[in-house]
């Protein structure tokens, strides 16, 4: 065992030691910090679902925010109007997005790239009027206001043993929405690296040759779409949850933008991208408006307009530094750094003992 | 019977006239080369076969039952893998993750049962771990196994998409100029390989191929195909002999 243990590979520890610290540190910071990081957890949710379609299976998605909202008001609805715990309302919000997700992934099938991208973003810019209309069931344009979630007994009692402190409603709900992403990216984890995922990775490189393998390319396209809906649709939920309110604005075109950002962000077709991405899209914004007008060296008219204009100019210029300099997000940067420093350190323990460095085009 | 039977297949793209009533067939162990100039026909008639295009008329059998009208995933279920002209392998993945999805119709595990880890398809992706392991074994790769595809030479990758075909465990094997492309060492390893299949894998072939010394040392029988129309077929040194094949290749004298 403590053999095994000390063969784990690093990157099983970056696992704990990011375990370790999403668990632990809502105790030493405020309320308020713990509700900004639920929700900066919530949309890593969603980019996780986001990234098993765009990066995992090579579909383009600009209408991610339409199934965050059909989940927030499926819980919504559930809890408000039905009564129901709203904590057994997220599966079944994950689980009816996912269908409605799998079933968007019929028309998916005969479109191209370009067209798919078109109607998901038509998707993402109907759906705050579509919410509005049917009045009797979303409350239309007033949304509907829920109750904050009291932790439970245990949560309580665990929480104040370790600080002392009575445990918030924002606490609670940020260990929830931890608890599922912890949970969802195991399954995602199990997913990618398994058949299916494998044959979703497989149709994005080469529809033809896959389907050669015997794959069924439009059965795993919608696979995809289904699954991605599904984080989606228990992100949504989990905001409604954080928020306390849900509405039509709550989900504008610019929320599916802002996921499709953090996954570029955080690096496509890779596990910890989305942690890494839903961190930065969430924080970015809040952080850089802050930044910018403090800032006595920007001229006011620079930073009024950054202030105006909200995330949008931050964002267009991370991502076309992104794009210049990581072309493959935040983890492909920390990877190949990695890679190149262990090659350095090896090569110079090579020099010492006089043996040349495999050459990698032998075989 | 015949393995594979190609029934007076025409494909027609427009006004083009692809592949003109073509007819033959492949026997159970047989190697058949499949030879014409360029734009001849012949990936059309693979990819007709392999269901990528829809004939116009005409039918292809596999072992009696006609495939010309099921989906392009279930051919490979009838016991017929190919490899491609230009490779096409899956960039973003391993040597051995490549081989998996080759393995694809052999496991029957769901999405879920993999994504909530149950004990059946982790038996299963162990099971064909071990079947991919053994064909990359087979093709002469082990080493490479957990290589990245965009890291490994040209010929290699050709080795790889053999391995990717044959963990399937088809019957026919499709194959677009296997000897295309690589060095003339490697072109004698392929052709050593591609016996060493025939005979230890018991697999019956139909391939394309420019190399004339290839095609002749390792077929049993030769098609030639000329503007979409099968102008000859035979042994292979009749075939050479055949004055129809010699004018398609050099013109009319």
């Amino acid at each position: 065992m403590l053999q095994r243990i000390r063969a784990a590979p690093p990157r099983y520890w970056l696992v704990v030691i990011a375990v370790l610290f999403f668990a632990g540190f809502p105790t030493v910071i405020s309320s308020f910090q713990a509700a900004q990081w639920a929700n900066a957890l919530i949309l890593v949710i969603a980019i996780m679902g986001l990234n098993i379609l765009v990066g995992y299976s090579g579909q383009l998605s600009l209408g991610h925010g339409a199934f965050m909202a059909l989940g927030a008001y499926t819980s919504a609805i559930l809890a408000h109007r039905y009564k129901m715990d709203y904590l057994l309302t997220v599966p079944i919000a994950g689980l009816l997005t996912g269908l409605v997700g799998f079933l968007f992934g019929v028309p998916a099938l005969r479109l191209s790239a370009l067209y798919l991208a078109l109607a998901t973003f038509a998707l993402a810019v109907v759906t705050p009027s579509l919410i509005k209309r049917p009045v009797a069931l979303t409350n239309g344009v007033n949304g509907i206001i829920l109750l904050p979630p009291d932790p439970p007994q245990f949560a309580k009692d665990a929480f104040s043993a370790v600080t002392g402190t009575v445990m918030t409603s924002e606490q609670w709900t940020y260990y929830v929405t931890f608890a599922w992403a912890l949970l969802l990216f195991w399954l995602a984890w199990n997913l990618v690296r398994h058949r299916s995922g494998r044959a979703m990775r497989a149709l994005r490189d080469g529809e033809v040759a896959a389907a050669a393998s015997g794959v069924n390319i439009a059965g795993y396209k919608m696979l995809a779409f289904g699954i991605s809906a599904l984080y989606a649709g228990i992100a949504g939920s989990l905001f409604g949850m954080s928020s306390g309110f849900v509405s039509p604005d709550s989900f504008p075109v610019g929320l599916s933008i802002q996921l499709l950002v953090g996954a570029v962000i955080g690096g496509l077709a890779s596990i910890p991208g989305p942690l890494a991405g839903g961190i930065f899209a969430y924080f970015l914004p809040i952080e850089s408006n802050q930044w910018v007008p403090a800032q006595t060296w920007i001229p006011t008219q620079i930073a009024s307009t950054v202030e105006k204009a909200g995330p949008a100019v931050t964002y267009g210029a991370i991502l076309i530094l992104i794009m210049i300099f990581a072309p493959n997000g935040i983890v492909g940067l920390v990877t190949s750094g990695y890679e190149r420093l262990r090659r350095r350190l090896r090569g110079a323990a090579d020099r010492e003992t006089g043996q040349a460095p495999p050459d990698p085009q032998t075989v | 019977m015949a393995l594979l039977e190609i029934r007076e297949l025409s494909v027609r793209f427009g006004g083009v006239v692809a592949l003109d009533r073509v007819s033959f067939s492949v026997d159970a162990g047989e190697v058949v080369a499949l030879i014409g100039p360029n734009g001849a026909g012949k990936t059309t008639l693979f990819n007709v076969i392999t269901r990528v295009y829809k004939p116009s008329s005409g039918s292809v059998l596999i072992d009696g039952e006609p495939v010309s009208r099921v989906s392009p995933h279930h051919v490979v279920r009838h016991g017929l893998a190919r490899t491609f002209q230009n490779l096409a392998l899956f960039r973003s993945m391993s040597v051995l993750e490549n081989v998996l999805v080759g393995d694809h119709i052999r496991t029957r595990s769901g999405w879920l049962e993999s994504t909530i880890p149950m004990p059946g398809a982790m038996r299963a992706e162990s099971a064909a771990r071990k079947r991919a392991m053994e064909m990359i074994d087979f093709v002469g790769l082990g080493a490479a196994a957990t290589r990245p595809i965009a890291a490994l030479p040209f010929g290699t990758q050709k080795r790889v998409e053999l391995a990717r075909a044959l963990v399937s465990k088809p019957r026919i094997l499709l194959l677009d100029e296997p000897a295309g492309g690589i060095s003339h060492e490697e072109v004698d390893a392929m052709a050593q390989l591609l016996r060493r299949i025939h005979d230890q894998l018991d697999v019956t072939m139909l391939l394309v191929e420019h190399h004339m010394a290839f095609v002749m040392g390792i077929s049993d029988r030769v098609v030639v195909l000329d503007f979409g129309k099968k102008i000859a077929e035979g042994k292979p040194g009749e075939v050479q002999r055949n004055p129809a094949v010699i004018e398609a290749y050099l013109g009319a004298a």
